[in-house]
């Protein structure tokens, strides 16, 4: 035996003039997002394809066998792409570490403490910090005193760009390990630190991994924090306490140059670095796939 | 006393050694607890007797979890948390000052309400816990592994994917691997913190058989909503309310015949 209970039905039915009117709204604003889409994409695409049409057309074996030569004797680009290769990689080589175990501290040892908000406030300043000034800043400590520019001076600006990347992404990721799984490790009788070296990283390895990644790409186009440390060299010369050459420095002197061949190579430097930069953003893109 | 002179005593008297009155795996003395300035557990005293499944009632906020963290100091982990009085387990106080607490939770493992499988192979996944106590050889692994996941019935379903990764297994699947991965290390009481209230009543069934086989070897602790679950996996059952335990007894006295008020109103349903 049961009691049925009557609820009055809503209508759900709107007046005709206000369907109308959402209907109108919901076109207007698709059209608004359509259009921003398509200029930024117009422009990035215009981008592209000046740097496609300009740079391809002076891509040829002598840019990467030969290295930089006065106005009109040819030459390539072999030192501006060595330097800059030797450059990202000890920057790098030097930031990655850093970062890696700062973030750690930010996220698994100083969780709340005084010392990691002031670390995470200074790191996340870092990231904003125009990179002309890291440039400064480098000279001044690292070359100056030295009495000369060097490609390891362009090392440690480099390194500077890459240290709160590096941060932000190791915290975020590490925070992102469910504390469940902290705490399922350390159940077993897991220290701390095995806890992080062998649980966390793993779990988060392929957002950390893609943070490398993308702070690689962000300094192997980097040209200001350059110019006041490795200064560029005209010269061939793999030597880390001289001025070292790089792509984006090489590219800032020939594209603003009056000879015809330094400013075309300029071009082939950008499509170089662009689509390096572009290679290594599909890399970790599939880094994170991979990981799902 | 000796044996001989107990049995005696048995066929004088007729009374026979219960096993409550054998010495208990772990015994639990005026336990307080505190999170913060909050106090969780109240004066809490019982024993856990060897071989034996206790489980643990009362509604959310109880402590009756709080209480499996004080057994394998799980709270260490968080600053601000403490306990104060007695778990006494071998003759040692496993919640006072110079206690090895990782080599404690090698003693007392622990499964969670969520399976938590680590990202990587299963196979690994046991021998992770193993290799934080023991240097085995492949073989000696090998053999270690086979022989957890038998006993926590999953070698049939993952022997031929031992070197998948574990987050591949399904649910059910992946609890049984985290059970698997805590008698492993070969402890002597295991703590279950809600094991099945994350799973389904296929892998539910499953899982309270495998707490059934498992007592034959191990004492058992398990924290539970589900009082049917209680009723069938738990030797004695604990109560517990705002903190303190309210009673404590064989689970077919618990549920047939609870002695306190407030015990009865909650395995009848009526609050909590």
């Amino acid at each position: 035996m049961s009691t049925t209970i009557s609820v009055p039905v809503k209508d759900l039915r709107v007046a005709a003039g206000l369907s109308r009117r959402r209907k109108r709204v919901n076109r207007a604003i698709q059209a608004l997002c359509t259009i921003a889409t398509i200029a930024g994409l117009l422009f990035l695409a215009s981008i592209l394809s000046t740097l496609l049409w300009r740079g391809l057309g002076g891509l040829s074996l002598t840019v990467f066998t030969e290295t930089t030569k006065p106005p009109g004797s040819g030459g390539g680009l072999l030192n501006p792409i060595i330097g800059s290769l030797i450059q990202t990689a000890l920057g790098t080589a030097i930031g990655t570490p850093l970062g890696l175990l700062a973030g750690t501290y930010l996220a698994e040892y100083g969780k709340g403490s005084a010392l990691s908000n002031a670390v995470r406030f200074i790191s996340d300043v870092l990231l904003a910090a125009p990179s002309i000034l890291i440039g400064l800043f480098v000279y001044e400590i690292a070359v100056d005193p030295f009495g000369g520019f060097s490609g390891l001076a362009g090392s440690i600006a480099l390194a500077v760009i890459v240290i709160p990347i590096v941060v932000r992404t190791t915290e975020d990721m590490l925070r992102l390990v469910p504390g469940s799984m902290r705490e399922a490790a350390a159940a077993l009788g897991a220290p701390q630190w095995k806890v992080i070296v062998l649980i966390c990283y793993r779990a988060a390895r392929g957002g950390i991994l893609t943070g490398i990644l993308l702070a690689i790409a962000r300094v192997a186009g980097e040209t200001a924090p350059l110019l006041f440390t490795s200064l560029g060299n005209l010269n061939w010369s793999l030597r880390l306490d001289q001025p070292m050459a790089s792509l984006p420095i090489t590219i800032y002197q020939y594209a603003g140059s009056a000879y015809e061949d330094w400013v075309q190579l300029a071009w082939v430097g950008s499509l170089l670095i662009t689509v390096g930069v572009l290679a290594i953003n599909l890399l970790a893109r599939t880094v994170v796939q991979g990981r799902r | 006393m000796n044996q001989a002179e107990q049995r005696v005593r048995v066929l004088v008297s007729g009374e026979r050694p219960s096993p409550q009155k054998a010495e208990p795996r772990i015994a639990i003395r005026d336990l307080d607890f505190f999170y913060g300035p909050l106090q969780a557990l109240k004066g809490i005293n019982l024993d856990l007797p060897e071989r034996q499944v206790t489980g643990m009632i009362g509604p959310s906020g109880c402590g009756k979890s709080t209480l499996l963290r004080c057994l394998n100091r799980m709270y260490d982990l968080y600053p601000g948390q403490r306990a104060t009085g007695q778990v006494m387990m071998d003759a040692q106080n496993i919640i006072g000052p110079h206690i090895d607490v990782n080599a404690l939770r090698g003693r007392v493992g622990m499964v969670f309400q969520k399976p938590t499988p680590f990202p990587m192979t299963v196979y690994n996944n046991i021998a992770f816990g193993v290799r934080l106590h023991e240097r085995l050889s492949k073989s000696e692994m090998d053999e270690r592994v086979h022989w957890s996941l038998t006993r926590a019935a999953l070698w049939e379903e993952v022997k031929d994917r031992l070197h998948a990764p574990a987050l591949g297994l399904s649910g059910g699947q992946q609890q049984r691997l985290c059970i698997a991965r805590t008698i492993a290390v070969r402890p002597d009481v295991i703590l279950l913190d809600e094991p099945t209230s994350a799973l389904d009543p296929l892998s539910t069934l499953k899982i309270e058989e495998l707490i059934d086989e498992l007592k034959s070897e191990f004492t058992i602790a398990i924290v539970t909503h589900n009082m049917q679950q209680a009723a069938r996996c738990a030797d004695r059952v604990a109560f517990f309310y705002l903190g303190e335990l309210v009673e404590v007894g064989e689970s077919s006295q618990i549920f047939t015949a609870p002695k306190q008020r407030r015990t009865q109103e909650y395995i009848t349903g009526r609050f909590g």
